[in-house]
């Protein structure tokens, strides 16, 4: 009879000589835990300094605590609302409008017969996605600049230039747009590959029945998708509060501001512009609070709606 | 088999090739402009359209670019990060992956979690940004490289990857006396090639691609990158001195900078696009490996 005690310890010391005689592998492991730990973690217990008066002479622990002040600064400030909205909108409307076309191309690529087509296709679609955020938005400015080339067909169907990038109207469409032109044929590649994975004897099978080109799309393409799309969606949603804020950032303009300041953005600038740190740690804090919930939220739906299938 | 197709299921494969066609042409034309603008001045490309004559072409926007500092510099410093990023990148995940590819190594779990954290918490841009700070590393070159070098996402990668590889390969190795070392250096090392490429690949085109941390962690324009000296002159429309140095009309110094404008989008993007159709089916695997998880 071995006493729990006992192999308790028996454990510990089976674990101490395994650590001796492997110690190589957990030197291994070494240079990126201490990395980790020194530009995540570090990091993790500095946001603290959210719930601090900080200043950076007297540092994290010198400080004093201030509770939820910051907080409540920002959730009564008068641009908290804009901000958390133009936040919600941009991440909301760019996931429905974004995320299905990936799958329509990968879709319609599947029907595409000729391997060589195909792959040609594909070189085009994925391209963008190696264009920088700096020079699509660079981009942007000169092709939308009331001299530039869409201008020049607008002015010639109405008579007068609009101003795309300056005005707040448009900031939305049109970060969203190229975004979609940016990425929508990179994010195609997991479908298309989940499709290439479906049985060709289903297909054969549904065709010998008579089922339509159409039809097969929907009753067996669709539903191979599934589940790649439900985790996929997951994903999307779990970052919609942390949406390319390196592209808003650059799109922002003196005049677009009421639609393009989100909290990413504005995170920057109380932070590391006006230099507040405590206030924009807060700030962040906040943010990353509404994601988890947000992530935690579409994956109960999702589950729901998946036959129980999500992404924990 | 002969695939028959009935006319419904034409009507649907002519509106597939018409909706790619018209995304494809959507993708195409502004690159396309791009070029033609960078050796054309967009206003002739606008007005004369097609009509465009042998004389029109010039390469003045290439020459001003490529004979000015900032630009080369930024060049030269963008190529020197990414490869340090990429080295650091392939470094790191490497070493740390293997042992969380072998089976039953003491401790694997509570490890696995402290890395997993990382992917769904974070402290912050001002805590991480203060971190650096401390460290006195603000205007260096380890700014830009360090604290991005170890991912999560790269680490599973590289772990699946050791995962498949053939464990009998090791046993017999090992029961031929190689050494915990001599098994990872002469027997996994030579036959991750393919995935230490991919993540070298992967790290060197999001360095060259990625402007913030830059712009937060440096401060002397000598050690920008290619992406921070090209953001100053696209988006914030200082074209750099030097570039327009003789005193042009108004009209020509704008029709000028707006040249500048295309071919230095067309400069910073040739290498890419030129390596992009070589390495397309490794960014493929890259993730298709990662979407395994």
């Amino acid at each position: 009879m071995v006493s729990p005690g006992s192999t308790a310890l028996t454990r510990h010391k089976s674990w101490l000589s395994y650590v001796r005689r492997h110690y190589i592998l957990y030197l291994f492991l070494a240079p990126a835990v201490v990395l980790t730990v020194i530009f995540k973690y570090v990091p993790m217990y500095g946001a603290i300094i959210a719930f601090k008066d900080f200043s950076p002479r007297r540092g994290i622990m010198g400080s004093a605590w201030v509770g939820f002040e910051h907080f409540q600064r920002f959730l009564s400030s008068p641009n908290f609302y804009d901000i958390l909205m133009n936040t919600l909108k941009l991440s909301a409307y760019g996931l429905i409008l974004g995320f299905p076309v990936p799958i329509l191309l990968a879709l319609m690529l599947n029907l595409i017969r000729g391997a060589k087509l195909k792959k040609n296709i594909q070189l085009i679609l994925y391209a963008p996605n190696f264009i920088s955020v700096v020079v699509v938005t660079g981009m942007l400015f000169v092709f939308l600049s009331p001299t530039g080339v869409v201008n020049a067909v607008v002015t010639a169907f109405t008579g007068k230039p609009v101003s795309f990038m300056s005005d707040p109207a448009y900031f939305r469409s049109v970060y969203i747009l190229s975004g979609i032109w940016q990425t929508a044929g990179w994010s195609s590649i997991i479908y298309v590959a989940t499709l290439a994975n479906v049985d060709p004897q289903l297909h054969d099978a549904a065709t010998m029945d008579g089922a339509s080109l159409l039809k097969r799309v929907r009753h067996i393409d669709l539903p191979a998708l599934k589940p790649v799309m439900a985790v996929l969606f997951i994903l999307a949603a779990g970052g919609i509060m942390s949406i390319g804020y390196e592209k808003a950032y650059l799109m922002q303009t003196a005049l677009n501001t009421p639609t393009s300041e989100i909290i990413a953005t504005y995170v920057y600038k109380v932070g590391l512009q006006a230099g507040d740190y405590a206030y924009s740690t807060a700030i962040g804090l906040f943010n990353s609070v509404i994601n988890v919930i947000l992530l935690v939220f579409v994956n109960t739906v999702v589950k729901r709606l998946n036959e129980g299938e999500g992404l924990y | 088999m002969e695939i028959q197709y009935s006319g419904k299921d034409r009507v649907l494969l002519v509106i597939t090739y018409i909706l790619l066609g018209l995304f494809i042409l959507a993708i195409l034309f502004p690159l396309i402009y791009v070029v033609l603008a960078s050796f054309l001045t967009p206003n002739v490309l606008i007005t004369k359209g097609l009509a465009i004559m042998p004389s029109d072409w010039t390469v003045t926007g290439y020459v001003k670019i490529l004979s000015n500092d900032a630009m080369i510099r930024g060049f030269f410093n963008a190529v020197l990060y990414s490869a340090a990023f990429a080295l650091a990148t392939v470094f790191f995940s490497v070493f740390a992956a293997y042992p969380l590819s072998i089976e039953g190594l003491a401790g694997k779990r509570p490890v696995m979690i402290f890395f997993l954290i990382t992917m769904f918490f974070g402290g912050g841009l001002i805590p991480t940004y203060l971190v650096v700070k401390d460290l006195g590393m603000l205007n260096t070159v380890w700014a830009v490289i360090l604290p991005g070098a170890v991912s999560v996402f790269n680490i599973i990668l590289a772990k699946t990857y050791f995962q498949g590889l053939p464990k009998e390969l090791f046993q017999a190795a090992g029961i031929d006396g190689a050494s915990e070392l001599g098994i990872f250096f002469k027997i996994v090392l030579p036959l991750s090639k393919p995935i230490i490429f991919v993540l070298a690949l992967y790290a060197f085109v999001g360095q060259w691609n990625s402007y913030f941390d830059a712009m937060i962690y440096l401060e002397d324009f000598r050690l920008f990158p290619l992406q921070l000296v090209l953001r100053s002159i696209l988006i914030q429309n200082q074209v750099q001195p030097g570039m327009i140095a003789d005193a042009l009309a108004q009209a020509e110094l704008k029709k000028l900078s707006e040249m500048i404008k295309y071919s230095s989008i067309v400069i910073s993007s040739l290498p890419l696009i030129i390596m992009y159709p070589f390495f397309q089916k490794y960014f493929e695997k890259g993730v298709m490996v990662g979407s395994i998880k």
